[in-house]
């Protein structure tokens, strides 16, 4: 019975919302008060039903909910004998229940769309050595799947044979295919775009990277901040009051009518669902942006953050040393360059790697008699020549002359932070190259959107020499810059920070800057959705994308707003309902239930618009 | 001890919440400080001992409350 009321509750307020147009036609054209009282006495009953239960269960469990207050104020209304009150509150509670089912749903749609895209069902190969389609929750690890072009890889695992295309977009935001032959690691929720693969299962469904981000972004959008704490506790005890209040207007007034009103008045509806909404639709537009985002204590503390943190290597620059100036000072470039590359590629120096990478496809010659001169460089013969390559010291001792035009182009590039290598060819000086780490491309318009969004301090602290660091902070446009800090200096600092009251975000690579991740307000990790990256932290950029960084910003403050919005919407209409009780004379219970939902209404839809927030 | 986590149809009112949570509470050799009951995604997770309670009565409380149970998983811990 109880189910069946529950399952019909849509075609029940269906039903009483047309006996409530029947009772008013039947009232106002034909005069016929006994059509009108027998109709609307049928939707009241019809109506209060499934209310009256959902009540009686929750007083079971010793709480006093909505549903009660109304379902005592639908009988108080009914035993006076206001019919007309009694459906109409009832018929706009359910509706407006409805209504709120179906906005809620939207709300919830950008982290749905994410769960949706895990993996159901895998080809497990069983005893007989054939594959069989199987639920994806009875994969164990150890298993031997089996994925063609066009799905999805079920777990996370290792390619025993084959070989294929895989777009990762899921995990990593990065939707170019990535190539995967044996031994490579594969993840659950990525797609093989082409090829055919067998994998041996690792980590199987929560324990998977998709399944750990699911779960986070799951246990977010319901974890709690401050705020919604006091909310909770203040709404458990709100609603009893509210009760009490009534009960003791009845009390003094002996007025039915009023104490009723007051019950229906009090709900306390759009306050319990106004910061909850805000929060999902925020979460879920970060999920879908490439920002995850643990809860909505993070939201707040992120949306007023004072001084961001950024460590250098990995985070500001990309982390891999390259060729960033070059300098030539012979025409027969090619040649040089060939035989340049010969004898870097011999070497596994990160500057020869750099070198090596930059100069490409190329011939390659036999290189003979090398000797690598320490804290110097290389020298070598190849096809006939006496190559040297190395830096300045090496080209003094190797009585290679350098011209002023060179000693001057050497202080240029060494002002911009790079590493000198210098090649000469039989004693002659051909190429000059400055090698540094590269900044991100994008990273300074991004630290610009910091500024605007009203982050105060932007620092870079770096193991790092000082002139290095400097560089990059001036480059950049950053308030302050600390080199020579070791881990343990960069948490004091940001604990120097926090003492004077600020609030800091630490921006690192969530492996070796753990102590600084955990310590800051705000933890943000670079990490491609590794797990280091998602456990340690509050913030993960998917991918490692930078440009992530002013979205949460901006996101998180939007998201903030959103909330007091919807708690100054939920605060105010109780108020004004209140107030008008005792102040005027055209409010009753119909009117303040219409009001009421309506409010619960205005709360989601301010909380969808973050939905679409994108940051202009 | 044993990990539960069961997928309910959308949940709609904060105050299901308190209700699931007091009635799966309640029941005996369920972990009291596990149970999570996640409003915006539908879920209730909880630690609970098998032996003294299956997880069929969990669902079965729930249900009775009104909110149907869509799947549940269990694994050990």
């Amino acid at each position: 019975m109880q189910r069946f009321i529950f399952s019909k509750k849509n075609q029940i307020t269906l039903i009483s919302g047309i006996l409530i147009v029947i009772a008013f036609i039947s009232k106002f054209t034909f005069s016929q008060p006994v059509i009108f009282n027998a109709a609307l006495i049928i939707a009241s009953i019809l109506g209060v039903a499934p209310i009256a239960l959902q009540a009686y269960q929750a007083l079971k469990v010793k709480v006093v909910s909505i549903d009660v207050l109304v379902t005592i104020a639908v009988i108080g209304a009914f035993l006076i004998q206001n019919y007309e009150e009694s459906a109409i509150v009832t018929f706009l509670f359910l509706f407006g229940a409805y209504l709120e089912q179906r906005t809620l749903n939207q709300t919830r749609s950008a982290i749905k769309e994410l769960t949706e895209m895990a993996p159901e069902s895998a080809l497990k190969q069983m005893e007989n050595g054939e594959f069989k389609e199987v639920d994806v929750e009875e994969v164990d690890e150890g298993d031997i799947l089996l994925v063609k072009t066009g799905a999805k890889v079920p777990v996370d695992g290792t390619v025993i044979s084959g070989e294929g295309y895989i777009n990762e977009a899921s995990i990593t935001g990065e939707s170019v295919p990535v190539n995967k032959t044996v031994a490579s690691k594969v993840f659950a929720g990525t797609i093989l775009e082409n090829g055919t693969i067998q994998i041996v299962a690792d980590r199987v469904g929560e324990d998977t990277t998709f399944g750990k981000i699911i779960e986070l972004v799951e246990e977010a959008q319901d974890s709690k901040s401050e705020a919604e704490r006091f909310i909770d506790k203040f709404s458990k005890y709100y609603t009893p009051a509210v009760l009490v209040l009534s009960a003791i207007v009845w009390f003094i007034t002996r007025d039915i009518e009023l104490a009723i009103t007051i019950l229906v008045l009090g709900c306390p509806g759009a306050l319990v669902i106004g910061v909850p909404v805000s929060n999902v639709a925020g979460i879920g537009n970060g999920a879908r942006n490439g920002v995850l985002l643990k809860g909505s204590e993070v939201i707040q503390d992120f949306s007023k953050v004072d001084t961001v943190i950024f460590d250098k290597t990995g985070t500001l620059t990309i982390g891999n040393p390259e060729v960033a100036d070059i300098e030539f000072y012979s025409d027969n470039k090619n040649e040089v360059l060939a035989y340049l590359a010969s004898v870097e590629k011999e070497s596994d120096h990160p500057l020869a790697r750099a070198v090596v990478d930059y100069i490409g496809e190329t011939t390659y010659f036999t290189v003979e008699n090398t000797d690598v001169i320490k804290g110097g460089g290389i020298i070598a013969n190849v096809a006939g020549h006496r190559i040297a390559v190395g830096n300045v010291a090496l080209m003094e001792r190797e009585n290679v002359p350098l011209s002023e035009k060179v000693r001057s182009d050497i202080a240029r590039f060494e002002q911009k932070g790079n590493s000198i290598v210098l090649t000469a060819v039989d004693g002659e000086l051909k190429v000059l190259m400055g090698i540094r780490d590269q900044i991100r491309p994008g990273v300074k318009a991004d630290l610009q959107k910091l500024k605007r969004l009203g982050v105060k301090n932007l620092v870079v602290l770096s193991g790092d020499n000082q002139g290095t660091v400097d560089l990059v902070a001036s480059e950049l446009g950053l308030t302050e810059a600390h080199g020579h800090m070791l881990p343990e200096d960069k948490s004091a600092y940001i604990a120097d920070l926090q003492e004077k009251g600020q609030i800091v975000a630490f921006v690192g690579d969530g492996v070796n800057d753990s102590p600084s991740l955990a310590l800051a307000n705000i933890g943000i990790a670079m990490g491609s959705g590794t797990d280091v990256a998602i456990e340690t932290s509050d913030v993960v950029l998917m991918n490692s994308d930078f440009s992530r960084l002013p979205h949460a910003v901006g996101l998180t403050k939007a998201t903030a707003h959103n909330m007091y919005q919807n708690m100054i919407i939920a605060v105010g209409v109780v108020l004004v309902l209140l107030a008008s009780v005792f102040l005027s004379d055209w409010m009753n219970m119909s009117i303040g239930m219409l009001v009421h939902e309506a409010s619960i209404l205005a709360v989601i839809l301010n909380g969808m618009r973050l939905l679409r927030y994108k940051l202009r | 001890m044993k990990k539960a986590t069961i997928q309910l149809d959308t949940l709609t009112c904060p105050s299901c919440m308190q209700k699931i949570d007091h009635a799966v509470k309640s029941l005996d050799g369920v972990d009291k400080d596990s149970v999570k009951v996640l409003f915006n995604s539908s879920k209730v997770k909880l630690n609970f001992d098998d032996a003294k309670t299956p997880v069929e009565e969990i669902e079965k409380a729930i249900t009775s409350l009104g909110y149907e149970v869509k799947k549940s998983t269990v694994k050990e811990i």
